[in-house]
């Protein structure tokens, strides 16, 4: 039997590699949901050849980038655009160190995880701007200052909402946001305002329609990557699902109560009989279906995303988007906090 | 530090804070292999030169050297997205040449294909500037109602692009009854999904800041720079060749001549969508009114013209579509053709009213002329 | 103003310098010579209002080439003024001033026919390349046609 300290030795060795399989999967099965579901929504079948549903297709896409000719352009910096993908896939992948699967299951158990995850997610414009500025041609390095210019944008609205829970829970850590969700209420009903400001910002940082202006494939033909082709490519792609699925974990946890629903003991008591009869501590059968939980909330708010904005709407004018969000978004995140301030002192 | 670079005979100074940009010929929006070398400042575009000649085949060489008949299938690989007008505007003059009588059946099934090439067209303009703002679920929509008119030609013409369905004199072949049944069908289906795509552009706050004031193409200057069609209309200009110079029987129906006064892509986009209702009212009147009777005039198994010279011109989905022909009255070959292309002037206009505008927009006010490049290429 | 008039008023201005037919409804064909290209389009551009600029031909006929302009007035008349122009000397005014849509069809004029347009703002071959020799659409320009066709 495990006892509770050799439990965080185990998780602090293992968590991380559990974390990157599991989001290594999840990015193969997001670009064959993607796929399907702007597919459906377009009049059209989507990948149906390979597997059950076409579920094997992005196996398939993985195996042939993973073939593909590792082409480094004759004018590029070598060295930074080798290490731009690297170094954004890990920016994107660092976040997950602080983020609470559930109860038990977490890699870093620090005091303000909150701060070291928005400063860990912003880091991931840095990478696209080395890939940018790596390529030495034109559409990456419009593609990287757009990206840039997004990320400066919608950093400080996100954080400005944040803050406001932060504000009503009165701590930094994570679990402390869903333990308070587990008393009270679920968020999303205390910070309305606060909500669709951060799923919008979200929805920039992980550049998606309509905000998917670094890489508009209309006109900068593919933006930060154009010049990238093969595992490079890929590891781009992958940092960019993995900035996807955080925003939408982060909304899960933030707002709708991570892994908790409605008859939550019930599973729980249901998880523990189960886990006792395979001799498995009851932490860890109640971290697996926290997790499940979590992840299936997580994949909901996916597929509004994909659904809302990449099936129904146009790209944002360049131009409007820093006016949207100085003009926009961040009064009203300012706005927003501070009532949420005088509630909470009231 | 100014920098000087040359191409295809132009000069072009680049200083420090500029970038000269190849937007093509291989660009996800340059609706075929346009060039456009672009000068910017930041993201603000200074100058704009268009590079053409990618797609030239002489079509004009090509057909001094062909039949009159021969040359109605090169015709139709002009513009391709619009093959019936092309048609049209060909046999057109080589009747006037010839001085032919068309048999009335002839003229109205000529009219019905060619207007419901211009929905065919419109909706894949529909389809393209959807894609290019970025819509892709607009591209696709577009591509599955332009389906159902294919169908329709393919019926007439037994081809779905490249028609080769007008002769000299008439008509390929005659349609049944229950073709225009089934027009009337799609038609009524169509009306529908036009809603649909109101719904879907007009409504959308995003389509509307992308497009409104975007590209804004006065009026005199529209004249002045030898704009035609849709684009023309869209700045407010009355002037259609179906109403001020008609050809064949379009002086018989009622349909009005869509103009708007926005000057911008936005109001370019409005006169597509409102000129497809405009079309489908004529071909319901065409079938309406269609007589029976032969779908071709006699005509000599060799054509060969008198000596003489014609100039006939005909609205086609992008505009004033030209053609001229000169005839020494000895040969069966003409001694001189030139299609006056609509597309041609158009992108001709491009650089002068998109000084000073932002990159991105300059993908949407290019897409909002809605040109081709083999037709301005030829 | 019908085709009628505009003929009269041609007539009026021009006298013998111009040969002028109503070729059909809505057709004029005008015929002069080189030096009075600008004159004339000035007159038809200023006073008989034709702004529609559609198109140049460039025709190569055994003793002269001829340049054909078609331009047309918002009622839908449209003229197409011939311009003769000797074999030996290919040259004729630029017309973009009057009518600046006219500049791209002047190019395409002269790279496909040779035609120099003097005082162009911008004379350069538009489809075919800038070392391309030779210009196609002359008659003895010959046409390479597959051996097998």
């Amino acid at each position: 039997m495990l006892n509770m300290i050799s439990y965080e030795l185990l998780l602090f060795v293992l968590a991380p590699i559990l974390i990157l399989v599991f989001l290594s999967l999840d990015v193969l099965f997001l670009t064959w949901l993607e796929r399907k579901v702007i597919a459906r929504i377009q009049l059209r079948y989507g990948p149906n050849r390979t597997g059950p549903f076409g579920l094997l297709q992005p196996l398939a896409d993985a195996l042939k980038l993973i073939q593909k000719e590792d082409i480094i352009p004759k004018t590029a910096d070598k060295v930074v655009f080798t290490l731009a993908p690297i170094i954004s896939f890990v920016a994107a992948s660092l976040p997950f160190m602080f983020i609470p699967f559930s109860k038990f299951f977490q890699i870093s158990f620090i005091e303000n995880a909150l701060i070291f995850l928005l400063a860990t997610s912003a880091l991931s414009a840095i990478g696209i701007l080395l890939a940018a500025w790596g390529s030495n041609s034109k559409y990456p390095l419009l593609g990287g200052m757009r990206a840039i210019v997004q990320v400066l944008s919608y950093e400080i609205p996100l954080v400005l909402a944040v803050l406001s829970i932060v504000l009503i829970v009165g701590s930094f850590k994570l679990t402390d946001i869903v333990e308070f969700q587990e008393k009270n209420t679920w968020l999303i009903l205390l910070q309305p305002l606060g909500f669709l400001i951060f799923f919008i910002s979200g929805l920039a940082e992980a550049s998606r329609v309509p905000f998917d202006l670094p890489e508009s494939e209309s006109e900068l033909v593919a933006g930060f990557h154009t010049e990238y082709s093969g595992m490079k490519f890929a590891l781009l792609l992958f940092a960019e699902y993995i900035h996807l699925i955080l925003i939408s974990i982060l909304i899960t946890i933030f707002y709708l109560g991570g892994w908790l629903i409605p008859g939550i003991y019930y599973l729980e008591n249901i998880a523990i009989t189960i886990g006792n009869s395979f001799n498995i501590p009851s932490h860890i059968s109640i971290s697996i279906l926290h997790f499940i939980i979590l992840i299936i909330k997580a994949h909901i708010i996916i597929f509004l995303i994909l659904w809302i904005t990449r099936g129904t709407l146009f790209r944002i004018r360049v131009y409007s988007l820093p006016v949207f969000s100085w003009k926009g978004l961040v009064p009203l995140s300012m706005i927003n906090l501070i009532i949420t301030a005088i509630l909470v002192v009231m | 530090m100014v920098l000087k670079y040359r191409f295809e005979g132009y000069e072009i100074e680049v200083k420090d804070n500029e970038i000269l940009l190849n937007l093509g010929p291989q660009h996800p929006s340059t609706h075929g292999l346009c060039r456009l070398v672009i000068k910017m400042e930041g993201e603000k575009v200074k100058e704009i030169i268009p590079v053409i000649g990618y797609l030239h085949r002489g079509v004009e060489k090509i057909c001094e050297n062909r039949s009159y008949i021969q040359i109605i299938p090169i015709t139709d690989r002009m513009d391709y997205l619009s093959s019936m007008n092309n048609n049209f505007a060909y046999v057109l003059a080589v009747e006037e040449l010839l001085g032919l009588k068309i048999p009335e059946r002839a003229e109205y099934l000529r009219v019905i294909a060619a207007e419901l090439n211009r929905i065919a067209s419109h909706l894949l303009f529909i389809a393209t500037f959807g894609m290019d703002i970025g819509s892709f679920t607009a591209f696709m929509y577009g591509f599955r109602d332009r389906e159902m008119i294919l169908d329709l030609l393919e019926e007439m013409a037994g081809a779905r692009m490249l028609y080769n369905y007008m002769r000299i004199g008439g008509v390929k072949r005659d349609v049944g009854k229950e073709f225009f049944e089934r027009c009337l069908k799609v038609l009524d289906k169509l009306e529908e999904k036009l809603k649909d795509y109101e719904r879907f552009f007009l409504e959308n706050e995003l389509f509307i800041n992308r497009t409104k004031g975007i590209g804004i193409l006065k009026p005199e200057d529209a004249i002045k720079l030898g704009v035609t069609g849709p684009n023309l209309r869209a700045s407010g200009v009355k002037y259609d060749i179906r109403r001020v110079d008609p050809y064949s029987i379009y002086d018989r129906f009622d349909f009005n001549v869509i103009t708007d006064n926005g000057c911008d892509s936005y109001a370019r986009f409005i006169v597509r969508l409102k000129e497809i209702k405009e079309s489908m009212k004529i071909v319901r009147q065409a079938i309406r009114d269609i007589p029976e009777g032969d779908i071709s005039a006699r005509v000599p198994k060799v054509i060969r013209p008198p000596e003489g010279e014609v100039y006939s011109r005909v609205e086609s989905p992008r505009g004033e579509l030209g053609v001229y022909i000169y005839s020494d009255g000895k040969s069966d070959k003409p001694y001189r053709i030139k299609f006056r292309v609509p597309s041609f002037a158009n992108l001709s206009a491009f650089p002068h009213f998109n000084k000073g505008i932002m990159l991105a927009d300059l993908i949407v006010s290019f897409a909002s002329i809605d040109i081709v490049l083999g037709d301005i290429d030829r | 103003m019908n085709e009628e008039d505009i003929v009269k008023r041609l007539k009026e201005k021009f006298g013998d310098r111009i040969e002028a037919k109503i070729k059909r409804k809505k057709r004029i064909f005008i015929m002069i010579d080189r030096e009075d290209l600008i004159e004339v389009s000035n007159y038809l551009f200023k006073e008989l209002d034709f702004k529609f600029f559609s198109t140049i031909t460039a025709v190569d006929f055994p003793d002269r080439f001829e340049c054909i302009y078609h331009i047309s007035r918002h009622d839908g008349i449209l003229i197409l003024l011939k311009v003769r122009i000797p074999k030996n000397d290919p040259r004729v005014k630029s017309i973009v001033t009057i009518w600046p849509g006219a500049n791209w069809h002047e190019r395409e004029a002269y790279d496909l026919m040779g035609i120099i347009f003097e005082g162009h703002p911008d004379l350069r071959r538009i489809f075919l390349p800038e070392d391309f020799k030779g210009h196609p659409l002359r008659k003895d320009f010959k046409l390479q046609e597959a051996k097998w066709f």
